[in-house]
């Protein structure tokens, strides 16, 4: 038998104090098995031991929300005895060091993640963050992570139908890759984790274990340095088809009544699961590995139990109802094991070869993980940039092309059309706007779908860019027309234990409380992803949020493009020329300064119910955000998309520059038929909403008085051809 | 008129076909399981898009192994109208119900966006529906739909008006830029020689609907089912 050293103690990633608390638990020393099994659930992707003190800060309760965070992916009812199931997560460190794979199979245990829970798996979203784009990895990165989502996503036939990417230096040798699920379930047949009643079979189904992918938890939750390369073999290999079986043969078997609770085997295995469902159920767990479906010889139980092979689960059935279960597993060809059974020791007993692998009491392992307080600094606030501080560009044209054609405004066409984003025929808003809407099918609900973050905002002023990541996806539901209900979070930090970087986390995760407070837009899901650090540099904070919104009937939903000529164009909100943070800085004057936009969240509220209340009354022809790029961008994306110019006039004491490229919060830009502008104004001014008529649709041009005139088509070559260029570039494939 | 869908493991616009069908019907489609050894009486038969078996070794070669599939040609040859879309098309052309391969796309990459067809070939039964030379659209999705075949095979197919679907811009012209997959002289759909049966990589399916985005798929199951009678 291994001795245990505190070396191995510290190669499992265990603190010394850690340690301690293990023996103190046991009474006694843990074999190597019982050691890995420690160290994978108290590594910080399973224990969130760093974030869990701020985590407890946000709301996550409303009368929609059916289950908050906890469980496998969070619950919100939808009406009709419907219900939307959804959860976004990081598969970052993976991804970096293989993007196929890693990006595939985090697409995979997303998907998982939401049909354990009895939905099937409706869209499928993204957010997405590479380095700079003339880093030599990054051409090859992006070709991987977009070909590993469009294979699994693809293969499973469930649309991909849209998301978000940057690209900044801050993330060359840590990329991004969070993926979303949103499924569909019915609201009384929903599926959970808690194990229960004493004897019950536990049994294992879908693909067998391997050696692939052991420890990948806590890879995910230890820094980068030059030799990461070689953590290649804790990747796991994805098969979406293994998957698309799994997904079918699991709600053939949810069709019954025989499954007491399921929970899927993401990080960390078997082991994460069992404990989880032996935890939740207040029970225990007697499991024999013997029985587990293995694809190698040999394999012991410490590699049984920590392996991350994909497409696997876990379940607790009813007594009895093994064959009825097993039958429909075998008719999808999937394997079928009755592993072990639950009881009321409230330990996880493994056995194998008749000899005991590990004893471990579940409560403590699960319950008393270790939670930090970790030490962290404010960041100290930037100085506002007023527009008149910033020198006016030569040509306003010339820059507003240079922003259509920069890293980050630039179409994402290269990437959505790898992903098969209509399959199940619902997909009605298709990538490219401001959200993506699935139709709820046979119905006329849908859900408007978004993923939303600034990272460069965050990393300025983390409470700013925390409220404005969950105001920008709140804006851009409500800019189709949806009533947004909840989101799901994905916090992308560094290193935890750098009092600066546990600053930016806990001001981004403020920020975030307090719009989801003043939205009423709760966090029902989330996961954390820490050490995103290479040799000590770590990514900019990137709290990704997913947004998901109702429309009650779709056929009043909205799209960002210009619809005809004549529609009268109007500003909803105030401009304020503040261009801190702005991509106009970044992509003209070369300078990432200032203080981020600010966010008035009581403004943001008014601003986007008007909206939403006139697209709701059939009176918006177009609707579109302010964000990236400000005013102008805003402008020409709506033009791009319909394919027809506007003619616009700006009445503002703000040098023009400013008036454009500022990029304001709680700003929309919509259009309305000319004999509907007087109901607009009207409406506008019992809510005490700022509306200026800033211009008419027509014409091939978009024409800004005094500022540029610019052709439609000018304006769309430059925003597609970015990226098929970067794109080809040698290296790149 | 009744309708069969076949299902394989990994098939997923099985679903999205058999709305399209019921929409034009009025009635469902029967739902036809790969393992199944017989196929129910019926006057069309639709193989859908997906990822038969995972499309592992070669996409649709699998499928076209499996039981259900023998049934399927011998029908075919009986003269019983099939429709094979995307994956289905693979499939038939694995079978030998159609002729040529559909190789990975020439740029190597998944392409799913809307495509315009030129309708190139008569066949009542199947575009009677349109104007000859009139371009529709319908969309693709698919990463292996790079139409080949050997030279002779396709002057054949040209000269025999096999030719169901050819990429075209709006106008009909047949560009390079127009076809997304590299496919030999812009093919994207054929017939059988005895124009039964009718391989395409486009699907009709999803544009059935203004919501969707179109209803050049509509007219196109409209008119089949019409025709069928």
């Amino acid at each position: 038998m291994t001795e245990i050293t505190k070396d191995i103690v510290a190669e499992h990633g265990l603190t010394e104090g850690e340690y301690d608390e293990v023996l103190k638990i046991l009474g006694r020393t843990p074999n190597l098995t019982e050691l890995g099994i420690f160290s994978v659930m108290w590594s910080e992707h399973c224990s969130y031991k760093s974030s869990k003190k701020w985590l407890k800060t946000l709301p996550t309760e409303a009368p929609w929300v059916i289950c908050g965070p906890g469980e496998n992916a969070g619950v919100i009812d939808i009406g009709d005895g419907q219900a939307a199931i959804f959860k976004m997560e990081s598969h970052n460190h993976p991804s970096f060091i293989e993007p196929y794979q890693g990006a595939a199979t985090g697409v995979g245990g997303i998907m998982r993640d939401v049909f354990t829970m009895g939905a099937r798996p409706i869209a499928n979203m993204n957010a997405l963050r590479f380095g700079r784009p003339d880093h030599p990895k990054t051409g090859h990165l992006v070709s991987g992570v977009v070909a590993g989502i469009a294979g699994y996503g693809n293969c499973m036939g469930v649309p991909t139908v849209g998301g978000e990417t940057n690209f900044h230096s801050s993330y060359d040798g840590n990329i991004l890759v969070n993926a979303m699920t949103v499924g569909l379930a019915e609201a009384d047949n929903i599926f959970y984790s808690a194990a229960a009643g004493v004897g019950n079979p536990v049994v294992y189904v879908g693909s067998k274990t391997g050696r692939d992918g052991i420890h990948g938890a806590t890879m995910a939750s230890a820094e980068f340095d030059d030799d990461s390369d070689e953590k290649r073999p804790t990747v796991q290999v994805g098969d979406p088809f293994t998957e698309k079986l799994l997904l079918e043969a699991c709600l053939e078997l949810m069709a019954t009544d025989a499954i007491v609770a399921i929970q899927d085997m993401g990080a960390a295995g078997l082991t994460s699961s069992s404990f989880e469902m032996a935890d939740k159920g207040g029970v225990g767990i007697e499991l024999n590995l013997d029985l587990v479906p293995m694809r190698e010889d040999g394999m012991t139980p410490y590699e049984i139990m920590l392996s991350e092979s994909q497409e696997r689960m876990l379940m607790v059935l009813k007594p009895g109802r093994e064959e009825e279960a097993r039958k429909i597993f075998e008719k999808w060809e999937l394997d079928f094991s009755v592993i072990g059974k639950v009881t009321d020791t409230g330990r996880m007993v493994l056995t194998m070869k008749g000899e005991v692998a590990a004893d471990l009491p579940v409560a403590p392992l699960a319950d008393a993980a270790p939670e930090y307080d970790r030490p962290w600094t404010k960041t100290k606030a930037p100085a506002v940039i007023k527009g008149e501080d910033v020198a006016a560009p030569n040509d306003l044209g010339a820059a507003l092309l240079t922003l259509m054609g920069s890293s980050e405004i630039a179409s994402r066409r290269w990437i959505w059309e790898q992903y098969d984003h209509m399959v199940m025929g619902d997909t009605i808003q298709r990538p490219g706007g401001d959200a993506a809407v699935v139709r709820i099918h046979g119905t006329q609900k849908a859900l408007a779908i978004t993923t939303d973050c600034t990272p460069r905002y965050c990393y300025a002023d983390p409470e700013t860019g925390g409220a404005q990541a969950v105001a920008e996806a709140w804006r851009n539901i409500t800019a189709t027309g949806g009533q947004p209900l909840a989101i799901t979070d994905c916090m992308n930090f560094g290193n935890p234990e750098r009092p600066e970087i546990m600053g930016k986390f806990v001001g981004c995760i403020e920020g975030m409380r307090r719009a989801c407070t003043a939205l009423d837009f709760p966090v029902i899901s989330g996961n954390v992803s820490l050490y995103n650090e290479t040799n000590g540099t770590g990514i900019y904070p990137t709290p990704a949020i997913g947004g998901v919104g109702l429309l009650h009937d779709y056929a009043k939903m909205t799209t960002l493009a210009f619809k005809s000529e004549g529609d009268v164009v109007i500003l909803i909100g105030e401009l304020t020329g503040e261009m801190g943070q702005s991509l106009y800085l970044k992509e003209i004057e070369g300078r990432e300064e200032g203080a981020p936009p600010r966010v008035d969240l009581e403004k943001e509220r008014k601003h986007g119910d008007y909206l939403r209340d006139m697209i709701q009354k059939g009176l918006v022809t177009a609707a579109h955000d302010i964000s990236d790029g400000g005013l102008g961008v805003a402008l020409a994306e709506m033009a791009i998309a319909g394919n027809i110019g506007a003619d616009i006039t700006l009445e503002t004491p703000l040098p023009p520059h400013a008036a454009l490229f500022a990029e304001d919060q709680g700003c929309y830009v919509f259009t309305v038929k000319p004999e509907d502008v007087e109901m607009a104004r009207g409406f506008a001014l019992a809510e005490d909403i700022p509306l200026h008529i800033i211009g008419t649709i027509g014409h091939t041009d978009l024409k800004i008085d005094g500022c540029l005139t610019i052709s439609v088509s000018r304006l769309k070559d430059v925003h597609t051809r970015w990226l098929p260029e970067l794109m080809s570039r040698p290296g790149s494939e | 008129m009744k309708a069969a869908v076949i299902v394989f493991p990994g098939s997923n616009c099985d679903r999205d076909l058999k709305v399209a069908l019921t929409q034009s019907m009025g009635r469902e489609p029967t739902m036809v399981w790969h393992g199944d050894s017989e196929l129910p009486d019926t006057d069309l038969i639709a193989i859908p898009g997906g990822f038969s078996y995972g499309d592992y070794l070669r996409s649709g070669a699998m499928a076209a192994n499996s039981p259900i599939m023998r049934e399927v040609v011998k029908k075919a040859q009986g003269g019983t109208p099939v429709l094979a879309i995307c994956n289905g098309f693979q499939v038939a052309t694995e079978t030998g119900m159609l002729p040529g391969a559909l190789l990975r796309n020439a740029r190597q990459k998944f392409v799913c966006r809307d495509v315009d067809l030129l309708i190139t070939a008569e066949n009542e039964r199947f575009v009677g529906g349109f104007e000859p030379g009139e371009v529709v659209r319908f969309p693709v999705a698919h990463h292996d739909g790079n139409f080949y075949a050997d030279e002779d095979k396709l002057n054949e197919l040209e000269a025999e008006g096999q030719i169901a679907f050819k990429y075209a811009t709006v106008s009909g012209d047949l560009t390079d830029e127009a076809n997304p997959n590299g496919s030999l002289n812009n093919i994207a759909g054929i017939y059988n020689k005895a124009g039964n049966v009718l391989g395409l990589m486009p699907h009709p399916e999803r544009l059935i609907s203004k919501e969707l985005g179109g209803t050049d798929g509509k007219r196109f199951f409209d008119h089949l089912v019409n025709s069928i009678g």
